[in-house]
């Protein structure tokens, strides 16, 4: 109780404000259709009317948590109209992206502590890399694999990857790097081969390094995929999309809102993973 | 004593030995002329200040520094063939386990590298484990034991694979003098037990005096030997020996060479 007590207080006061805004930001319409009808409208029967607009400019939590859950529960998970459906290709998109990400920015972290050339010249391309908006690389990419016949999952996942390989090569080169001189003396003396300290030493030591980057590269491979999806027929992205095109914001919120509810998820799994490796591997406490 | 070492082949042997490590502030000459003699089952402890050469010469023993000048052997090998061959355990100064192995998984890791099979890996960590006084402890993970037991573990995993040579540095350095006292009077039984050659380095003149055979006094800038002590205590020693007269006088010698290194530094 006493840990659910500060975070139901800090939800509450969330709510609060966010009603306090809805009032704020929906109550010009109200005043103009009242303007129009050639009526008066006092604050407190203006209240009420800025809670349930078709079109608000911000919608009250109640309108995108129903929303939200007519979406996903009340339809049918096959219907374009299903947050589901929509939710469902977009997260088969970060998977792949997020397993592409992750296996090549190991890759690159091997070979930046093991191949001094990469060394001196990975890193750099790689933070140019991110340098670059993923919103303007993403139509590019679209266009360059459409062309080479790729699937829009495999393209989506190109663009999820694109984000996720960098935080894992940053945490891995420096996991693969955390074991000291003379953890290295001692392989030495016992003339390990490379391969040997690789796989006994220099992996294992990395693991807590690779689940703090993979929290960061999961996150980072949904905005990836939502990202890529601005011009795909379907995904959460496309569902954004459309919504700001026809002005639905009730819609908009429910997708944003989804959005975050998986990525939170993604990030749980993924602690539950390193819990579960960490405490087989006796490292956890 | 001196006869008996003399007779036998060395086992590490180091003549007219120097290493010069190049720094930015330009070159810092670590081992200068350095002429030792180890036999067979000698304990030989290593003394002075920092900077002496002491760890600087036992890293070279174990082919992780390579001298610039002079000839050093082990077991009649260079010592890096004598390295490639697994002459030697070597115990850090730090216990250094893997976090994410048992103690028994700590103590396999050499094993596992030099390709023993499965059943005589169970077989040499239950002997090694009894050896350190750490039997029924296999399971454990390192941060469940204290730091004096911690680096037991890391003794038994140096004596696993059963090499003749055993260099030590500073195994106890970072622990408390009651525990020390402990694990001395341990390796020393050990010691008795297997026979082995032992290389320690140390900070403690009465460790020194309490465990050697063989005492060698070493200086700074450049590192070299002042003074090498033939200890005639007997092999079989009780902590209390540490209050007889021999015990005395031979730590007086050790405290006059370090001294002496010290006089002529200026």
């Amino acid at each position: 109780m006493n840990r659910v007590l500060p975070i139901l207080t800090v939800l509450a006061a969330l709510v609060a404000i966010w009603y306090a805004a809805t009032v704020m930001m929906n109550r010009a319409w109200v005043y103009d259709q009242a303007a129009r009808a050639d009526t008066e409208v006092s604050f407190a029967e203006m209240v009420p009317l800025t809670m349930d607009q078709e079109r608000p400019v911000l919608p009250a939590p109640h309108q995108v948590v129903s929303e939200l859950v007519k979406s996903t529960l009340g339809t049918a998970p096959t219907s374009k109209r299903s947050l589901v459906y929509h939710g469902w290709i977009t997260l088969s998109a970060t998977a792949l992206g997020f397993v592409i990400g992750t296996v090549l920015g190991c890759l690159l972290a091997v070979g930046i502590v093991y191949n001094r050339a990469m060394d001196m010249s990975v890193l750099p391309w790689a933070i140019a890399s991110q340098m670059i908006p993923i919103i303007a690389l993403a139509p590019m990419l679209t266009a360059i694999l459409n062309t080479v016949g790729a699937s829009p999952l495999v393209t989506k996942a190109v663009i999820s990857a694109y984000l996720s390989f960098f935080p894992v090569v940053v945490g891995m080169v420096k996991g693969l790097r955390s074991p000291d001189a003379m953890q290295l003396d001692q392989l030495h003396t016992y003339a390990a081969t490379g391969r040997q300290a690789f796989f006994k030493l220099r992996l294992p030591a990395s693991m807590p390094y690779f689940f703090a980057s993979a929290k960061v590269g999961i996150a980072a491979s949904l905005v990836g995929a939502i990202v890529a999806e601005l011009n795909q027929p379907a995904g959460l992205g496309a569902r954004l999309l459309q919504g700001s095109y026809y002005g639905q914001t009730v819609q908009i919120w429910a997708t944003l809102f989804l959005c975050a509810i998986l990525a939170a998820l993604a990030v749980m799994v993924i602690a539950a993973v390193e819990r579960g490796t960490l405490t087989r591997m006796g490292m956890a406490r | 004593m001196k006869d008996m070492t003399a007779t036998a082949a060395p086992v590490i042997e180091a003549k007219g030995l120097n290493l010069v490590f190049q720094t930015n502030d330009g070159p810092v000459q670590a081992l200068k002329d350095v002429n030792l003699t180890i036999g067979k089952g000698e304990f030989v402890s290593f003394i002075g200040p920092s900077g002496c050469g002491k760890t600087t010469f036992l890293r070279c023993v174990a082919a992780l520094e390579h001298p610039t000048g002079g000839t050093l052997t082990v077991n009649g090998m260079t010592p890096d063939e004598a390295r490639r061959k697994r002459a030697y355990g070597y115990v850090f100064q730090a216990a250094g386990l893997y976090p994410w192995r048992t103690i028994a998984g700590n103590i396999k890791l050499p094993l596992e590298i030099m390709g023993f099979d499965r059943a005589e890996q169970d077989r040499r960590v239950e002997q090694v484990l009894e050896l350190v006084e750490l039997k029924g402890f296999g399971k454990k993970f390192p941060w469940q034991l204290s730091g004096g037991m911690q680096q037991r573990a890391s003794i038994a995993r140096a004596l696993a694979f059963d090499a003749d040579i055993l260099l030590m540095d500073e195994p106890f350095g970072a622990l408390d003098e009651i525990v020390r006292d402990r694990l001395n009077e341990e390796l020393l039984k050990l010691w008795a037990r297997t026979g082995k050659t032992i290389g320690f380095v140390t900070h403690s003149i009465p460790e020194a005096v309490y465990l050697s055979t063989k005492i060698v006094v070493m200086s700074p800038r450049p590192g070299r030997i002042t003074d090498i002590i033939d200890s005639p205590l007997p092999r079989e020693r009780p902590l209390d020996i540490r209050d007889s007269r021999e015990f005395i006088e031979i730590a007086h010698r050790v405290r006059e060479g370090l001294r002496a290194g010290h006089g002529d530094e200026v």
